[in-house]
This record gives structure tokens, sequence and C-alpha cells, in this order.
């Protein structure tokens, strides 16, 4: 297992490697690094002592290793805006960000699943047929939509929920602000985790209904019934357990593109993370914080894909075995 | 008595020879009510759309014809007058039944080009990586799983960001986020195709590689690109629209749903829901109607393809 | 079990199980009959498609829709299996009646260790403790020839061969000492040294715990060596029954004759192998009659009718056919 994690922990950092390189290409061979990196509102003067402290008037392999050393000293360049370091003001909303994204999967899991082994197990009934039907509406509404919506009905109409902002944070492990702990907070998360679940949702309800219907019909599901186990069991252990693996790779994938998918949530709900600074920046054209947030966003995936196939190999013992092999 | 095996008895159902492809695949949709529906939805839709300058009340963007005096009437009222604002109008008296059936016309025609050109981008993609084969292959396909790996938004608004806006820019954002489908369902069906006795021949016949491509691989690989260019339209709507949600897509002399959507937000907190509301709802029945309508194809098309 | 029961061990009549699809009512087993005896070893024998797998499934009451048993009695002991509720049936399975399935690579379950995968089958029935479940898991590996049980019963399935595992899915038959065990080809899948490694370790072990075994086969050449009395399945009817000496020496049945036929070892060497002309006919709205008929060199008018199974033969062996090749009279 240790040998597993290690040698995935070094194919993980080939990849940072190559994202760095493509990230580096992208701004500053394709694209105009002095366009991208210097506030166009600079002088001539302060523009080539930008240059200069960049090291734009180098050749490419030295700008290379310059902006690696960078990277990995967590200098990105400062914000046009803020005029502080992109990467701490990016790594300050972080935070924010994870906080809605983990509650968003938590409620996309604990309902999806159940719905999911629901229709699965009873494809033909009526409730099957009405859960398949809401996955499809789930597929179809798009989210910032949805989000509106949510704000239209709960806020406005009802006024039982706030519609924007964290609300008060209190510190977790004294380190992480999160919402989740004081009630008022917690009340402000609802909407927008709901809101950004809803996809996930209806993903993982179709992912499970066809796992269950597939795992359904195979002979060990069949030997497990024909040993005289209880229905709890047999889909308790012997169907969840064989569903449970491709599921858990796919909610861990999923993970990245719900943070992704934040940048849309957080602009409806003006929940200050770091997706609601990626739009901000775009539109102020403050651009050491996107390229900031572009390795943040590449770091957290390959970081995803490693922690995803850690827990895959623990739960298929037919890839642990052959790795501690092989 | 008796019978000696037929062939036919040997390999299991053998589509019939008597009605052809096309007729089996709209007789088989056709039995799904839920689908039928959604096809008809979609036609109206497309129709509306299409005639939306006959169909309007009014000029949604002929300045001549607003009068702020009419803004943000709620669904119902009439104007000064006397005409009748169905769905309400916006903050610069705008019929929004009007503005809804321009926009939606600017948001079928960003998706389905974005569509067209993707596709045409992948099917040549696709193709070229499963008959070459080898290195080329590799590295396309390697290109493709990158891209593939990220989600679509993030890449799309990565690309608005270094591109900067507009209507093209946007197109092409939304080709470069869907091209990757493409080329890879391509190339898994061509490679089945690829190992078949058939081509084999063909090859040995001597035929060009662009013809055998183009007559052989690419009718074969069509079924599964129709479901995933249906699903993808509607990938690319939504898409196109939260992009001008969020301010970076269509520019406002091209107002599709989402920015529509967007321009009613500030509205929705004081009680104004229309204008949002029901630029979102013609959206959701788009997209809806277009996911019905792929998902029975993919059940007719190809049982077995999943995404 | 201290206390010998007398009379069969299982009695099945009139057994039809149909399946209710959207081209038509598939009758899979169509009025299926028979008696097994304490400890008998029975041969069902059939073609693919012959019914002969879905009888063992309604034995088990295990028919998945849209399939279902519309009619017929399967009595066990004394006891009405289609009249138990399905808590009761539940505890029939894998107690009193086992079932071992055709491939060990697809029985047990991937994710889960043997011990897993036994225990649960000893508590699912028994109250006992998990270390005296252990220890009768162990106690059964060693019963079916596996070395080294306790390494074992921590390995995932994955580590073992085909062979294994069928010993494997054996033991798990064998530890709640069933009264009956009802096995689907579970020798199709091996290679042959195995298939007859599996074959005698069945059979020592049914004849030491008395088990009665209803072994589901198209290989005539197993049954020939382990059953006692076989049956012959064509289109979800039994079409001959008798003793293993009967049925396979002096075949009544036409079909039974065109089985053993087509077995080379009951040729010599050059000469041409005969096989049944024609196919398995399809089981959808399947006409009255014999439905060998059309594949039957001796049918006539005769055979329009539904032919009742009669006796022919050996003592205890019966035919359902008009023309039976072997009569008492």
């Amino acid at each position: 297992m240790l040998v597993f994690i290690v040698r995935r922990s070094m194919q993980s950092v080939v990849v940072l490697i190559a994202m760095s390189l493509i990230v580096f290409v992208g701004v500053y061979a394709i694209g105009n690094p002095i366009d991208i990196l210097i506030n166009p509102q600079a002088d001539q003067l302060e523009r080539e002592r930008a240059i200069a402290a960049l090291g734009l008037d180098k050749p490419l392999w030295e700008q290379y290793s310059t902006f690696l050393k960078g990277a990995v000293t967590g200098d990105l360049g400062r914000s046009f805006v803020h005029a502080t370091p992109a990467l701490p003001l990016i790594l300050e909303r972080m935070p924010a960000t994870l906080e809605l994204a983990f509650a968003a999967m938590l409620i996309a899991v604990t309902i999806g699943l159940p719905l999911g082994l629901w229709a699965g197990l009873r494809p033909h009934g009526f409730a099957g047929r009405t859960i398949m039907a809401g996955s499809i509406l789930g597929f179809s509404l798009p989210t910032f939509w949805v989000g509106l919506m949510l704000i239209m009905v709960f806020s406005v109409m009802l006024g039982w929920l706030p519609s924007n902002g964290r609300g008060p944070t209190t510190l977790l492990f004294g380190l992480v602000p999160v919402s989740f702990l004081s009630l008022d907070g917690l009340a402000h998360l609802v909407l927008p985790a709901v809101n950004l679940a809803l996809f996930k949702l209806a993903l993982l309800v179709r992912l499970t209904r066809a796992g269950t219907r597939e795992t359904l019909l195979t002979d060990y599901v069949k030997f497990a019934r024909a040993k005289g186990l209880a229905d709890s069991r047999v889909i308790g252990v012997h169907v969840l357990r064989n569903i449970m693996i491709p599921i858990v790779t796919v909610i861990g994938l999923e993970f990245g593109s719900v943070i992704a998918f934040a940048i849309v949530t957080e602009s409806v709900f003006a929940w200050p993370g770091m997706g609601k600074l990626l739009i901000d920046s775009i539109n102020l054209l403050d651009r050491p914080v996107i390229v900031s947030y572009l390795l943040v966003i590449v770091v957290l995936f390959i970081l995803i894909n490693l922690v995803v196939d850690i827990v895959y190999s623990a739960l298929d013992p037919r890839v642990r075995i052959a790795d501690a092999r092989g | 008595m008796m019978a000696a095996p037929s062939p036919a008895a040997i390999s299991p159902a053998p589509p019939p020879a008597a009605t052809g492809p096309l007729r089996r695949v709209l007789v088989e949709f056709a039995e799904d009510p839920v689908a039928i529906t959604g096809a008809v939805l979609l036609a109206l839709i497309v129709l509306a759309a299409l005639f939306a300058p006959w169909l309007s009340p009014q000029n949604p963007y002929d300045l001549a014809q607003l009068d702020v005096m009419d803004g943000k009437l709620p669904p119902g009222a009439r104007s000064a007058t006397g005409q009748l604002f169905w769905l309400g109008t916006d903050d610069q008296g705008r019929d929004m039944l009007s503005a809804i059936l321009y926009g939606l016309r600017i948001s079928l025609v960003v998706g389905a080009a974005s569509t067209v050109i993707a596709l045409a981008l992948g099917l040549a993609v696709g193709l070229t990586a499963a008959y070459a084969g080898g290195r080329l292959e590799s590295v396309l396909m390697r290109i493709v799983d990158i891209q593939l790996s990220f989600p679509a938004i993030l890449i799309a608004l990565i690309l608005i960001a270094v591109l900067g806006q507009g209507t093209g820019k946007v197109i092409a954002a939304l080709v470069t986020v869907q091209w990757a489908y493409y080329a890879r369902t391509v190339r898994g069906a061509a490679l089945v195709e690829k190992r078949k006795e058939y081509l084999e021949a063909a090859r040995c016949l001597a035929l060009s590689p662009l013809r055998i491509v183009l007559r052989h691989l690419l009718p074969n690989c069509m079924p599964p690109m129709i479901v995933v260019a249906t699903v993808q339209v509607a990938a690319a709507i939504a898409l196109e629209a939260t992009l001008s949600f969020l301010g970076l897509g269509l520019p406002i002399t091209e107002p599709s749903l989402g920015l529509l959507i967007a321009n009613g937000y500030q509205y929705l907190l004081s009680g104004k829901y229309w204008i949002s509301f029901f630029p979102g709802v013609a959206l959701v029945l788009t997209i809806v109607s277009i996911n019905l309508v792929a998902d029975r194809l993919r059940d007719v098309l190809n049982p077995r393809l999943t995404r | 079990m201290a206390l010998a029961r007398s009379g069969p061990v299982l009695v099945v009549e009139g057994l039809r199980t149909h399946f209710f699809t959207r081209a038509g009512v598939v009758k899979a087993v169509d009025d299926v009959s028979f008696t097994l005896a304490r400890g008998e070893v029975m041969g069902l024998v059939g073609e693919s498609g012959s019914g002969k797998s879905v009888t063992g499934y309604s034995l088990m009451g295990l028919v998945d829709p849209p399939g279902r048993i519309v009619a017929g009695r399967i009595v066990l002991d004394g006891t009405d299996l289609r009249a138990l509720p399905p808590a009761a049936m539940r505890h029939i399975r894998g107690n009193r009646v086992a079932m071992i399935f055709q491939d060990p690579m697809m029985t047990l379950n991937p994710v889960l260790r043997i011990d897993t995968q036994m225990i649960e089958a000893i508590l699912a029935h028994d109250d006992v403790s998990p270390a005296a479940a252990r220890a009768r898991a162990r106690e059964a590996l060693v019963k079916v020839g596996i070395a080294s049980p306790d390494e074992r019963l921590a390995a995932y399935p994955h580590q073992f061969s085909g062979g294994m595992r069928q010993r494997v899915a054996i033991a798990i038959a064998l530890l709640n000492r069933p009264d009956l065990i009802v096995a689907d080809e579970p020798t199709t899948a091996l290679d042959v040294t195995i298939q007859g490694q599996i074959l005698y370790e069945m059979q020592k072990v049914a004849r030491e715990s008395g088990t009665a075994l209803i072994w589901i086969t198209h290989d005539l050449s197993v049954v020939a060596g382990l059953a006692d009395r076989v049956c012959v399945m064509y289109a979800g009817r039994i079409v001959e029954e008798g003793t293993c000496e009967d049925v396979l020496g002096r075949p009544a049945h036409p079909y039974t004759q065109g089985l053993l036929d087509s077995v080379p070892a009951n040729h010599r060497p050059g000469e041409r192998l005969r096989q049944i002309p024609g196919m398995t006919p399809s089981l959808v709205d399947l006409p009255p009659g014999c439905a060998f008929r059309e594949r039957c060199t001796y049918a006539d008018e005769a055979c329009l009718a539904t032919p009742a199974m009669r006796p022919a033969g050996g003592p205890g062996q019966a035919v359902r056919c008009a023309h039976p090749l072997i009569s008492l009279f």
C-alpha cells in the first residue's frame, strides 16, 4: 500500500511539472506575458522595471526556471487590483469554496445514493420512474437559474433563508474559517450548497441506478441470495460494496468539477470564494490572479486524482494486490 | 419433417432488411411517449425561434418602440397605448415575450453553430487518430484525455479570460470545450469498425484512405455521434447561457437568454421575478426537450453507449 | 441429521415456470414432475434452453421477473415450498437446499474476502458465534480438499484458480449440511482434469453427508459416471427418465438416442458422428404436441397431441413419446 502511494505521488509530481509547463507556455510563449502580467495602466518606467523584475528580457528557458522558482516559493505575481501577492489572495478564499463544495457533495451523496439504489431495485415502479425523470430535470436545469429560483422562493417569497454571503464564520481547529458551525452561517450555506449539489445529485442517481441494475444480474448476487442471506445483507453488502467502487471514483473526480462549478454558484449567491474572485478578476483584467487561480486549480485536481486512486485501491482488492505484487 | 438450420437463426436478431435503419429508428423512437413530447416541444421551440420576428408583438431592440414608462410592468399588464404584455416588461419597458423569442433565436444559433463546428473538428481528429494509429493516435488521444479531465466551464472561462469577449470568441470557446467529446466517441466507434473484415477487404482492394474513411468508417460512426451531438447542443446552450449570465458571454447587442436572466437578477430581490423567470423557463424547456430526445436516441441508436 | 427420516427428500409435481416477455409467454418449464430419494444423485440433462437451469432456480425460489412459477408443487421433506412466506423460504435457501452455479469465476463476490462470504452463509441460518462459524467454514474448506485453509479464508476470490473457486462454492453449499444441493453445470467452465477432481469430490461429500444432488448438465458423459438416475429435458418438459443404465444404455426417446449418438466416445474412430437435425425450438408460444417432432425421424400425426409420460423399458424408466424406441408392450 505504501509503495503504491509513493509511486502514485511521484506520478503526480510528473503531471504537475507537465501542467506547469503548459501554463507557462500558455502565458509566456503564446500570449504576450507583458500584457498578461503587467498592469496596462502602468507607465513606461514602471513597465521596464517590471519587465526586468519578472525577467521577461531573458531567454525562455531561464524565464521558465524563474517561473518555476516563483511557483514553488508561492510567488506568482501581484494582483493589479488588490496590490497584494496573488497566491495568498486565492488561498485566503479557498476555505469558503472548499466548504461549499464539501457541503454540496455531501448533499448529493446522501440523497443521490439512496434514490439511485431505490430506482435501481425497482426500475419499472412508479417511484423508480419518477426518480429518473427527476434526474433528467436535474441534468437539464442550468445551475445559475436554479440558484436564482432558490433565492426567489426561499429568500424573497418565503423569507426563510439568506441569499448572499457566508454569514458569520467560526475558526475550525483554530485555523480555517467555516460557516457551518454557527446557526446563522449554516443558514447561509444551505441555498448555495443545494444549488451546487443538484447536478451531481442527478449524476449520482443515474450512476447508482445503472450500477445497481447491472450488479443485481451478476451471478455473485444470485449466489448470495441462494445462500439464504436477507435482502438487506444482499443489497447492503454484496450490491453496495461493488457499486461503491465506481461511485467513489466518480465522486472523487467530480469533486474537481464541483469546485469549478462553484464559480457559478458563488457568483449567484455572492459567496466569497475563489470562483467569485476569478470572475471578478476576469472582469477587471487582473491577470496574475487568473494565472494563480489556474495553477491552484491544477494542483487541486492532481491532488484529488491522487486521493481517488488511493481510495480506489483500498476499495478494490484486485487493484491493491496486483499493485503490491507488481 | 426436417428443417435445416438457417443462418438467420444462428446470428441473434438480424435487422429486418425490408425496412431501412432510419425507419427502424423512427419507429422505435416513437414508442416512447415522453420522447415524443420532448420532440414536439423542441420542434415548437425551434419554430418559435425561427419565426420570432413575425410572432413577437414588438421588435424588442427597436428603441423607438420602447417606452421607459412601461418599465418593469408585471405579466398581463397593459401599456399606456393599450398594448398587452403577456409576460411583463423589463426595466426599459421591453416586452419580455418578444425579448425571449429573439433571445431564444440567438441561444439556438450559437449552440447549433458551435456544435456543428466542434462536430466537424472532432470527426476529423477522431477519424485521423483511428485510421492513422501509432504515435499520432496516442498524442491526439492524450490531448483529448487531458482536456476532458477538466470541467467544461473552467476551460471556457479561461479561454474567455485569455481571448477576450465577443460572439466569435464565445463560439470558439464552446467549440474548444466540445470537440474532445466527439473525437473520443468517433475514435471509439471507428476502432470497432476498423477491426471488421470488410475494411480489411476494402484495403486489399487498394481503395484510397480518404475513400475508406469517408465511405466506410464515417457512416458507421454516425449513430453514437448523433447521440453525443444531441446531448452536446443542450450542454452548449446551457454553457453559453451561463457565460452570458456571468457577464463573460455574448455582448449586450446580442442578448441571449442568459443575458436576459442576468438582466433581471437585480430586480429579483425586489420581487419582480418575471424579468429573470420567464427567460429561464424558455431556457429550461429548450434544454429539457433536447435531453429527452437525446435520452431516447441513446436507447434506440446505441444501447451500450455511456458518456 | 441425527434423525433418519423416511420418504423422498423432494417431490416436484406439475411445475410450470413461465416468463412473461414482450415477445410472448416463454414456457421455460412446462409440467415437470420428479421425485428424489434421500442421498440420491439425479442428472438433469438437456441442451441449453431446455429449461433445466430454470427448473433449478424454481426449486430455490430464485426465479426473477418477468419469470414466475405459475403452477405445481415443490415439496421438500413434506413442506410445500411454494406455500411458504418469503422469510421462511429464505431460511430454506442455503440451509436445506443449496445451489452451485456454472461459472466459478463469477459466483464469488470479487470485493469480499472468502471468510466473509462463508461466515455470512452460516450466520444467516444459525445463531452461532462468529468464531464458531469461522471454525465451521474452515472445516468445510478442508472437506473439499483445500490446503492451508486459514490462509485461504483471508484471501480474495481473484487469488484463486477457477477450480479452487468452485471448491469454495461447494464448501459454501455444504456449510449448513443441506438435504439437497442443486448443481447447475458446475464443471462446464473448468479444465477436463479439474472437472474430474470436482466430480469426484462432489460425489464423495454427497455420499458422506447423505445429501441428495441434482446435477444439471448438457454432458451425458458426466452423468454416466455420477448419477443414480437421469431426467432428460427438452423444450421445458421431461421427455425421459430412469436409472442411468437404462436411459443411457437403452434409451426410449428418439431425442435421448440423438443425444447419445452425438457423443464422440460412443463411436468407432473414423465413423461419422451423427447429429440431431434442426434447432431447439423457440419456447415463445410453443404449439401443443411433441416439441421434438420437427426434428424427429419417427414423427407422424400422433405427435400433434402432447404425449403423456408412460412406462418404458427398465424399472422406473418412463418416456414422453408416441413412438418410444423401447416399450413395455
